[in-house]
Parts: structure tokens; C-alpha cells; sequence
């Protein structure tokens, strides 16, 4: 492996307890160990979270943009799904 | 919308292009993997490049001051803030990763002068209040260059750019914050602030780019939403932020034909030297061969950290695959071992 090849990582950062991970960013180091720091170093420095994730970027399988309209279609007609399809009278509660 | 189809004809390009365009104008962004045409592609490449290559090279200026700044607090805000322009260097690498181009590459064109970065940094910083100067000029050009930027239509671009100007706000402030201090201080203080706003002033103007009917890639990148204003408009937003902030340093501005018009309802100011832009752009400015020397020596001088670094991930890769487990250690029982492992 040559610097070069030094693989791309995908960075999480949970900014506080009770959120998720989210995408920061990526970057590229030689190991895991690298990746988690340099992912401090470059995505925390203003105390931007308490827990960070690193991912081979080559790791991640991805819904193919080409697809993505039949793709997510399926769910477009199915309004049902949503609390807002349904009438309910004026003036009952806690519905 | 993908660069997928291997095998996508002409008639296919001209739909994918429809598609492209409809996405820009509704304020869509365009996300890695979606098509695009090339010259979009090529054009944000060179741009988010030179983007990059400025804020590392701009370390150096401000870098050249950290050892001889007057108080610890100064110096902790000085490295603070040249880490931040490391940092923001490597999330626009990162972000022209994301169109098809490699970070070796990248440093290889800006190390043999194929790809620019801003001409401001191949000025140089004479006296500490340069150091303010720059943060309240130069950082205070760049926000009002790239606050737009963070709407861009390039998804991962404008991403980068939101981190970026939220950060640069610290460096403006920080110095402000300095030249006010030297600018209330003794009258050598003062003369020195005064100084280094008298040199930073008309590069700061430069920095917005040549006049809009000589700039050459303006008209393109407003139509792809990737610039939102022109040259001159956001050159005249940022005048008229300065003048009064200079007023309330105490300071002036070195331009004679600076007045407020009225019918405009702008600052006018005079004309800016575009025979010394040129000759900077050209490579012959006070410390183009300066700058680019220092970011080889850096980088050469910097490889055997990297090529420890990759040495180290290799072998701890080659143990684990082989299933190596370390030689016994007397001090340290079996179990300890195999956490280390």
C-alpha cells in the first residue's frame, strides 16, 4: 500500500447523547486507528461531538441514483401511510 | 440521472442533460453520482480545487507569525486559526474527491503550477498587524465570496462550504479584534495598523476576480447556480461592509476617491491596478516562488510520516490476517495479550 492508496473513510459524528450518528464528512487515512483521529482532529476541533464512526468509504452499498425513481416509487401512492389522509370530525380530541 | 450507463448514445446525453438543467433551476443539488455534463464537472474540479489549494497555502503567511506572537492568548488564536485553514483544505479536497479526481493528483497540480490558488497569499505579512489585517480583509473577502457558495448547486461543495463560513467568522473577528487593539494602543500601534490595512486593502478588492466583462468563467457557473452573485456585486457588498468598520477601528481606508453615492446608494471607489493582479496571477508577485517552494519542502520533508503511517497499517494488517499473536511478555499475562491482538 502506497500513500496514495490510503483508503477513503466516511465520518459519523453524534453531536450529543440521545442523537444519532450523523455524515460529517470523509477522509482518507492508512488505518482505522488513523481515521478515527484524524476524524477528531478535523470534524470535532470546536467540540462538535462525543462519538465519531469511521467507515470504508468502499464498504457502503448504495441505492443506484439511475434508480431512483422506480426505486422509491412504491411508496408514493400510498398516502394512507400518512395520519393526515384520514377525516376525522371537528371537535374530536385527542385523535 | 448517472454516469452508469456505459453505454448511453447522444439521445440519451441530451435527456440527461434536460434533467440536469431542470434539477439546477428548481434549486436542486446535484450529488456525486448523479449526471453531469463535463464541463460542469471540469469547471468545479478547477474550482473547489484552487478553493483548497488557497486556504493550505494560506497557512503560510499568518503561519510565519505564530513563534513571534505578542501573548500566549494571541498565539493560542493564531494556531487555532491556521489549523482551522488546514481543516478547511481538506473537506474541499475531499469534495473535489467526489467528482473523479485523487488527492495525489491535486497536490501534484498545485506543486507544479498547473493549478492556482488565491494571489492574495503570495503577498507577504511584514509586521504582526498583518496578522489582523488578513483575518478582518482577506478572511472578511473570502465570507462575502462564500456565503453564496453554501447554496452552490454541487451538493458536496456546498456542504463543505456551510463548515467553512462558520468557521471563517472566527477568523474575522479575531482580527478585527487585534487591529483595534493596536489601532487604540501607542501611535506606533497605530501606524502599524494603519500600515498593514494601507497594503491589505486593494488585494483584499482583487480577490473578488476580475471585472464581470472580463471574467471568463462567470456567465457559465451563475447559469449551473455554482456562483450566485458577480465579481463587482460582491465586490461593492464588501466595500460597503468595510467602511464603516473601518470607522470604528479608527482607521482609514488608502483610497482617495472612496465616497458615498448617494444615488446608488453604494461606496464608490477608485480603480483598482489590474496590471499588478496580472503580473501576481503571472507567478511574480512578492512570494509566488516562496509560497510553492515551501508547500514542496513541506510535503517532501512530510513523506516518511506518511510512509510510516502506511508501513504501520500494513504489517498490523498482515498480522491479523496471519493470525499473529505477539511474542510472550513475561510483564503481561495471556489475557492482556489477546486485547492487543
Amino acid at each position: 500500500m502506497s500513500t496514495a492508496d490510503w483508503p477513503l473513510w466516511e465520518v459519523f459524528v453524534r453531536s450529543r447523547r440521545g442523537l444519532s450518528h450523523t455524515h460529517a464528512g470523509s477522509l482518507h487515512a492508512p488505518d482505522a486507528t488513523m481515521a478515527l483521529r484524524n476524524a477528531r482532529d478535523l470534524y470535532t476541533r470546536r467540540s462538535e461531538g462525543i462519538s465519531v464512526w469511521v467507515v470504508p468509504s468502499a464498504e457502503i452499498t448504495a441505492s443506484s441514483p439511475d434508480e431512483k425513481d422506480s426505486y422509491f416509487e412504491p411508496a408514493a401512492d400510498k398516502p394512507y401511510r400518512h395520519p393526515t389522509f384520514y377525516e376525522i370530525p371537528e371537535g374530536v380530541r385527542h385523535l | 440521472m448517472t454516469t452508469m450507463a456505459p453505454d448511453a448514445g447522444t439521445q440519451d446525453d441530451v435527456a440527461y442533460e434536460a434533467q440536469f438543467n431542470a434539477a439546477v433551476t428548481a434549486e436542486e443539488r446535484i450529488e456525486p453520482r448523479d449526471w453531469m455534463p463535463d464541463a460542469y464537472r471540469a469547471s468545479l474540479v478547477r474550482q473547489i480545487a484552487q478553493h483548497a489549494h488557497s486556504e493550505i497555502i494560506g497557512m503560510q503567511p499568518e503561519a510565519n507569525w505564530i513563534t513571534r506572537a505578542p501573548s500566549l492568548r494571541r498565539k493560542a488564536i493564531l494556531m487555532a486559526k491556521v489549523q482551522d485553514e488546514a481543516g478547511h483544505g481538506l473537506y474541499l479536497y475531499s469534495a473535489a474527491e467526489t467528482l473523479g479526481t485523487s488527492r495525489d493528483e491535486l497536490l501534484d497540480r498545485l506543486h507544479s503550477g498547473r493549478q492556482k490558488y488565491s494571489s492574495i497569499f503570495n503577498y507577504p505579512t511584514l509586521t504582526w498587524a498583518d496578522v489582523g489585517a488578513i483575518g478582518w480583509l482577506v478572511d472578511g473577502a473570502a465570507i462575502t465570496n462564500q456565503v453564496p457558495l453554501c447554496r452552490c448547486s454541487y451538493g458536496p461543495y456546498a456542504r463543505a462550504m456551510v463548515r467553512i463560513c462558520k468557521e471563517e467568522s472566527f477568523h474575522q473577528r479575531q482580527g478585527y479584534e487585534l487591529l483595534l487593539a493596536l489601532s487604540q494602543g501607542t501611535e506606533a500601534q497605530h501606524a502599524m495598523a494603519q500600515d498593514a490595512v494601507n497594503r491589505w486593502w486593494w488585494p483584499s478588492l482583487m480577490m473578488f476576480g476580475p471585472p464581470d466583462d472580463e471574467s471568463a468563467h462567470s456567465a457559465q457557473s451563475m447559469a449551473w447556480r455554482i456562483k450566485r452573485h458577480s465579481n463587482d456585486e460582491l465586490r461593492q457588498r464588501f466595500v460597503d461592509i468595510c467602511v464603516p468598520q473601518a470607522d470604528s477601528l479608527g482607521l482609514t481606508l488608502p483610497d482617495p476617491d472612496l465616497t458615498w453615492d448617494e444615488e446608488r446608494g453604494h461606496y464608490a471607489f477608485g480603480p483598482i491596478d489590474w496590471d499588478e493582479f496580472r503580473e501576481v496571477l503571472r507567478g511574480n508577485g512578492p512570494c509566488n516562488e516562496q509560497r510553492i517552494n515551501q508547500r514542496r519542502t513541506a510535503h517532501e520533508e512530510g513523506a516518511w510520516v506518511r510512509e510510516a503511517a502506511t508501513a504501520y497499517a500494513t504489517k498490523q494488517a498482515e498480522r491479523s490476517r496471519h493470525g499473529y499473536r505477539a511474542p510472550h511478555d513475561p510483564q503481561q499475562g495471556d489475557t492482556q495479550e489477546e486485547d492487543i491482538a
